[in-house]
């Protein structure tokens, strides 16, 4: 009977560690909607919190406009049919880019972006460029330029600071297609330590991957 | 059954007693330890500057998580007991065949190392049958993600480690499903030989199988591996520690198959009774020696080419990635030299049941006995010449491409063979359409489909499009679940009440089959043509208009489900609840197994068995020409 | 004689369930089937498809039909009888006719499809250096497009024009040579509707042909598992008339002047950094 009782514990546990493991989805964050349009804030962190259970991985995360309250969700919920403000504050030091046309912004209203709200540009230098944010069903990609890699307050776990670490902020403007589900990623091999840049954070949903769902 | 006697009375021992020694139990224990020595007392000392890097960015430590499953791994087998012989022997104590064989009939017995062919099945049953149905459960999970393109219920992540533990455990645990179970219990009694040629080794190919499987199902402690069962390279390499865990599993499988091969070999060449001649040899017997052939030339190519990969993750060598010298062709080159003759690994004892059972439910001799060698023979031998159709559109050695699909389309030959011998057993038998006959006709059926849907794969214009695709995946199902799975459920309902001395309920076999089948070829017919309408294989999405073929699968891959909960209450009614002995003879069978009483005595023979010059001595002879014939004799 | 008579029923049977079968499946459902007549090599492959499935019925419904035969006219209900069967232990006739009507089929089959492959290469992937050129490509230049795989995107690069796009657009009525390479892992170039499937391995240039016919839309899929998004990497190609083309790689040439100055020089091949996991 000990026994019966012991395997059954035993089994239990591990069908509920699998059911967990299974049932593992990355949270959601919605854009924000005022009078000045539908916007979504995300951040770039060179490693996610030290709580997280990879907190070695580069990763994104949902932010406010101010740059705070940070939730590691990687699934953005739209309105369909709407002009998207994006703005992504950037901790991350560049790791280039290793097919270059994406150097190139493409899929964005006019087919530029603006870092640190400056100029709109078309495309920037490979080795600046520390994450591309795509989503490849939609045309859209956009190179993000990563802080200087000697910056003496680079922030080196999520959470970061806007006014304490060196940041680099990128805005741009996308129209959304029709309702549906749609999977962004990152193009840089920014997964430090796998071959190609590719492993790890690169191919775990909730890290440099995930969905955006329009509603 | 004087050794049943012998071993009758022995004192009483407490559970707490009996837990102690070389067990199971002691096993696990073992086995965790190791674990822990290998992966922080060793591995994550070892310092180096691309492991540093690599344990800092990543924070993972492929050394330390390799070192721990070998480690792990070999405390498990000294826990079982697997390091005492060899240790006895050095300290000068004499040799011995047999360990724990005749300790009575307890439950003890399943649980430790034992030299006993017969227990050895009946573990390889219960342990290949767990991980049969956890293999079954992840494709439920497949099937439940891909009922809608855009609603994902497990996430692309979890959705690529369950196509990738159904597969490995499908094709790795599942290669040793007829031969672990059927062969080790089967052909020490076919060939009059009491024991296999190596007793120990029978046994640790069973626990090794078990360690790999656990092993296995540990990658979700690293997030699961993205490669399904081929683990191809260099996206093998990118993977996370969860990659590791599937070259320790692949590793150990080889291991195992490779060492089950050379004992089932080393058996049948040199232990068959006196007057057991190869040409009196039952054509399972066959069966097993051409399969052990395969095993034995194959599997250690698995064992190197995943020896290559577990180097290009931990000591950073670059066997696989091409801008430092190696080749991701290799990689594939190496797989599928064992990746082909594995798949007749799994088919080749799935021809060999078929043929074994129909004499006796046709009431026929076998038709065309050395036909059936040759078929047998013929498909082990031309299997290893076919490899790189799986990579005719890779534009590796791309001149070859006509060699192969020869090669390819020749194995038909050798498979017709079979079919005729089938056919012609069948030819005016007398048919008893019992269980394990109905899934026999099952086989013949589905594999005449698996067969044909392999020549169109096999003809390089039309592999172009249905290459990589879901026709692809239906048609190996046809051939492997719908030869393997199905033979696998004929020897069990064939063989199974002898070994387990339960009779299984016949009525709820057959609810079994009938649902198996129809839910079987409701489920696998359509994916031929989803793969003809554009769906690759492995695709967490798809397009929506291919919504409505793609749920009728998923609900049909259920009711496979449910005909597998039928079979499973069937066993567990039988075995636990009802325990009525089965007879002897159940089937009327004319093999000597079923010559034997019913539980088979510890050393199976009082005396050595004398053998028919035909092995398959049914029917009634022709009667000579002009004379009249017997009444009911000959249909 | 029983024999005799069972065997004609069975011969009988299955010429009555044959000749209709194969005349439904080879004029009409094969001709239907994929992947339709988008290319001369996508055509091919319906053709040899519909030679194939020619082959593939009457020998499948022989092995039904004599199987569902026996099951109806040998089954022996009780099964205590104890009746046997006769005792046939073979028979060198039928074997030797088995035996030379399936190596028949065999060989036919082997040599008819390698001499369609030799002809135009049916879309598939050659290598670098292909065997199968189709008589076309060896006039005129064929239009060359470099498929660029990479984690999960396909990219195409038209020496040509000196640009590389997202966007699959080939002209009408041309040859195109496809030269698929991967920056990364193994993927599969497969264009549907083109009947064209060539793998992707880093640091191969694999080749293959395809004549365009008329105007059509092209769904692209990765063919082979390449990771998280495998499942996620297709998109849509076009073919479109020749002028409509040249406007095309006008406009783009200009569009995409920024990404295409930075664009390495065209290679067969490529390696970029990083590629091993010390980063």
């Amino acid at each position: 009977m000990g026994v019966a009782t012991a395997t059954a514990i035993v089994c239990a546990a591990i069908g509920l560690y699998i059911g967990l493991y299974l049932a593992n989805v990355p949270g959601s964050a919605a854009a924000v909607t005022s009078s000045q349009g539908t916007s979504l804030y995300l951040a770039t962190v060179p490693a996610a919190a030290l709580s997280d259970p990879h907190n070695t991985w580069v990763s994104y995360y949902a932010v406010n406009s101010s740059g705070g309250d940070w939730r590691h969700d990687t699934t953005y919920v739209l309105p369909a049919h709407t002009l998207v403000h994006v703005t992504i504050f950037q901790y991350d030091s560049p790791s280039g880019i290793r097919n270059q046309f994406l150097s190139q912004a493409q899929g964005t209203t006019g087919g530029t972006f603006q870092v640190n709200g400056a100029a709109p540009e078309q495309a920037i230098a490979s080795a600046n460029t520390s994450h591309i944010f795509a989503v490849p069903q939609l045309g859209l990609s956009v190179p993000l330029q990563g802080v200087s890699g000697t910056a003496k307050n680079a922030c080196a776990n999520a959470p970061c600071s806007p006014t304490a670490n060196a940041v680099e902020k990128v805005t741009f403007t996308f129209r959304t297609p029709g309702k549906g589900l749609y999977r962004w990623q990152c193009f840089v091999p920014c997964a430090a330590g796998y071959i190609d840049g590719f492993g790890g954070p690169m191919q775990t949903v909730g890290y440099m991957d995930g969905f955006l769902k329009v509603v | 059954m004087s050794a049943i006697a012998i071993s009758a009375s022995r004192p009483t021992k407490s559970f707490w007693q009996r837990l102690g020694g070389f067990n199971m139990f002691t096993g696990i224990a073992l086995g965790i330890a190791g674990w822990f020595i290998g992966y922080y007392a060793i591995g994550e000392n070892i310092t180096g500057h691309t492991l540093t890097y690599y344990k800092a960015q990543a924070g993972e430590n492929d050394i330390a998580v390799c070192l721990g499953y070998v480690l792990g791994v070999v405390g498990f087998l000294v826990g079982m007991g697997f390091a005492n012989y060899p240790v006895r022997r050095m300290l000068g104590h004499p040799p011995s065949l047999t360990e724990h064989e005749s300790e009575g009939e307890g439950a003890a017995r399943y649980f430790r190392l034992c030299t006993d062919h017969k227990v050895v099945a009946v573990q390889y049953l219960i342990g290949i049958g767990t991980f049969f149905f956890v293999g079954g459960l992840n494709a439920m999970f497949i099937r439940t993600e891909l009922l809608s393109p855009n609603t994902h219920v497990f996430g692309p992540n979890q959705y690529l480690t369950l196509v990738g533990m159904h597969g490995s455990m499908m094709m790795g645990m599942m290669t040793s499903g007829i031969l672990g179970p059927f062969a080790n219990w089967v052909v020490p009694l076919m060939i009059g030989s009491r024991r296999m040629a190596f007793p120990r080794i029978e046994a640790l190919t069973f626990w090794l199988l078990m360690a790999a499987g656990v092993i296995l199902v540990t990658t979700i402690f690293w997030g699961g591996f993205q490669t399904g069962w081929t683990g191809y390279q260099p996206l093998g390499d990118e993977g996370t520690a969860g990659y590791d865990a599937y070259i320790g599993f692949f590793g150990l499988v080889g291991l195992s198959m490779t060492l089950l091969g050379l004992n089932l070999m080393a058996t049948i060449i040199t232990m068959r009774a006196p007057g057991m001649t190869w040409s009196r040899l039952p054509i399972f017997c066959w069966g097993v020696v051409a399969t052990a052939i395969l095993m034995v030339l194959a599997a250690p190519m698995l064992i190197a080419t995943l020896l290559m990969a577990g180097m290009d993750r931990t000591v950073q060598t670059g066997f696989y990635i091409a801008a430092i010298g190696g080749s991701a062709y290799l990689f594939q080159n190496l797989f599928w030299v064992f990746g082909h003759p594995e798949v007749y690994i799994l088919a080749l004892p799935g021809f060999a049941i078929v043929m074994e059972l129909l004499p006796v439910f046709t009431r026929k001799p076998l038709w065309g006995y050395r036909l059936a060698v040759a078929g047998l023979l013929g498909v082990a031998f031309l299997s290893f010449f076919v490899w790189q159709h799986h990579l005719f559109v890779s534009g590796i050695d791309a001149d070859l491409r006509p060699f192969y699909m020869l090669s390819t389309e020749m194995i038909s030959l050798p498979t017709g063979f079979t079919f005729l011998v089938v056919m012609g057993t069948l030819w005016r038998g007398r048919i008893r359409l019992t269980v394990p006959m109905l899934f026999c006709v099952g086989w013949i059926f589905n594999f005449l489909f698996g067969g044909i849907s392999g020549v169109f794969l096999s003809d390089v214009p039309s592999d172009v499009t249905t290459h990589g695709s879901f026709f692809s995946m239906a048609h190996f199902h046809y051939t492997i679940m719908g030869g393997l799975v199905f033979t696998f459920f004929a020897a069990v309902y064939y063989w199974g009440p002898k070994m387990l001395n339960v009779k299984f309920d016949e009525r709820l076999g057959k609810i079994h089959f009938w649902t198996l089948f129809v839910a079987f070829n409701s489920t696998f017919g359509p994916l031929f043509a989803l793969g003809f309408l554009g769906m690759p294989r492995r695709v967490v999405t798809y397009p929506l208009g291919l919504q409505g073929l793609n749920d009728w699968v998923s609900i049909s891959a259920y009711c496979i489900g449910l005909s597998m909960l039928v079979f499973l209450y069937n066993v567990v009614k039988s075995t636990v609840f009802t325990r009525e002995p089965a007879e002897d003879n159940p089937w009327q069978a004319k093999s000597i197994e079923f010559s034997l009483p019913t539980p088979v005595p510890v050393h199976d023979f009082e005396r050595l068995p004398t053998f028919d010059p035909d092995p398959y001595p049914y029917g009634v002879e022709p009667a000579p020409i002009g004379a009249p014939v017997p009444a009911g004799g000959v249909a | 004689m029983a024999q005799t008579r069972h065997f004609r029923n069975v011969v009988m049977l299955w010429l009555i369930v044959t000749v209709p079968f194969e005349a439904l499946m080879i004029f009409v459902l094969a001709p239907g089937m994929p992947p339709g007549n988008g290319s001369v090599q996508a055509a091919g492959q319906v053709t040899d498809n519909t030679v194939l499935f020619g082959l593939a019925t009457p020998v499948t419904t022989a092995v039904l039909v004599f199987l569902g035969y026996c099951l109806y006219a040998f089954r022996e209900r009780d099964h205590s009888s104890a009746l046997e069967g006769p005792a046939i232990r073979g028979d060198a006739g039928v074997q030797f006719w088995w035996l030379l009507t399936t190596t028949t089929l065999v060989l036919f089959l082997a040599a008819y499809g390698s001499i369609r492959l030799l002809q135009d290469g049916s879309g598939g992937g050659q290598g670098p250096n292909p065997i199968a050129v189709p008589a076309m490509a060896k006039g005129d230049a064929p239009l060359q497009v470099q498929v660029v795989a990479q984690q999960w995107q396909f990219d195409y690069r038209y020496p040509k024009y000196g640009f590389e796009t997202p966007d699959l657009m080939l002209p009408a009525n041309t040859m195109v040579e496809f030269h698929v390479t991967s920056l990364d892992v193994i993927h599969s170039f497969w264009a549907y509707q083109l009947g064209v499937k060539a793998d992707a391995n880093p640091g191969v240039d694999n080749i293959a042909y395809v004549h365009t016919l008329g105007p059509l839309t092209i769904n692209v899929r990765c063919a082979e598992l390449c990771g998280l998004w495998h499942g996620y990497m297709f998109d849509t190609g076009h073919v479109v008339p020749q002028a409509e083309f040249a406007t095309w790689a006008q406009q783009q040439q200009t569009l995409l002047a920024p990404g295409s100055k930075r664009l390495p020089k065209y290679s067969r091949t490529y390696f970029p950094s990083p590629v091993r996991r010390s980063g």
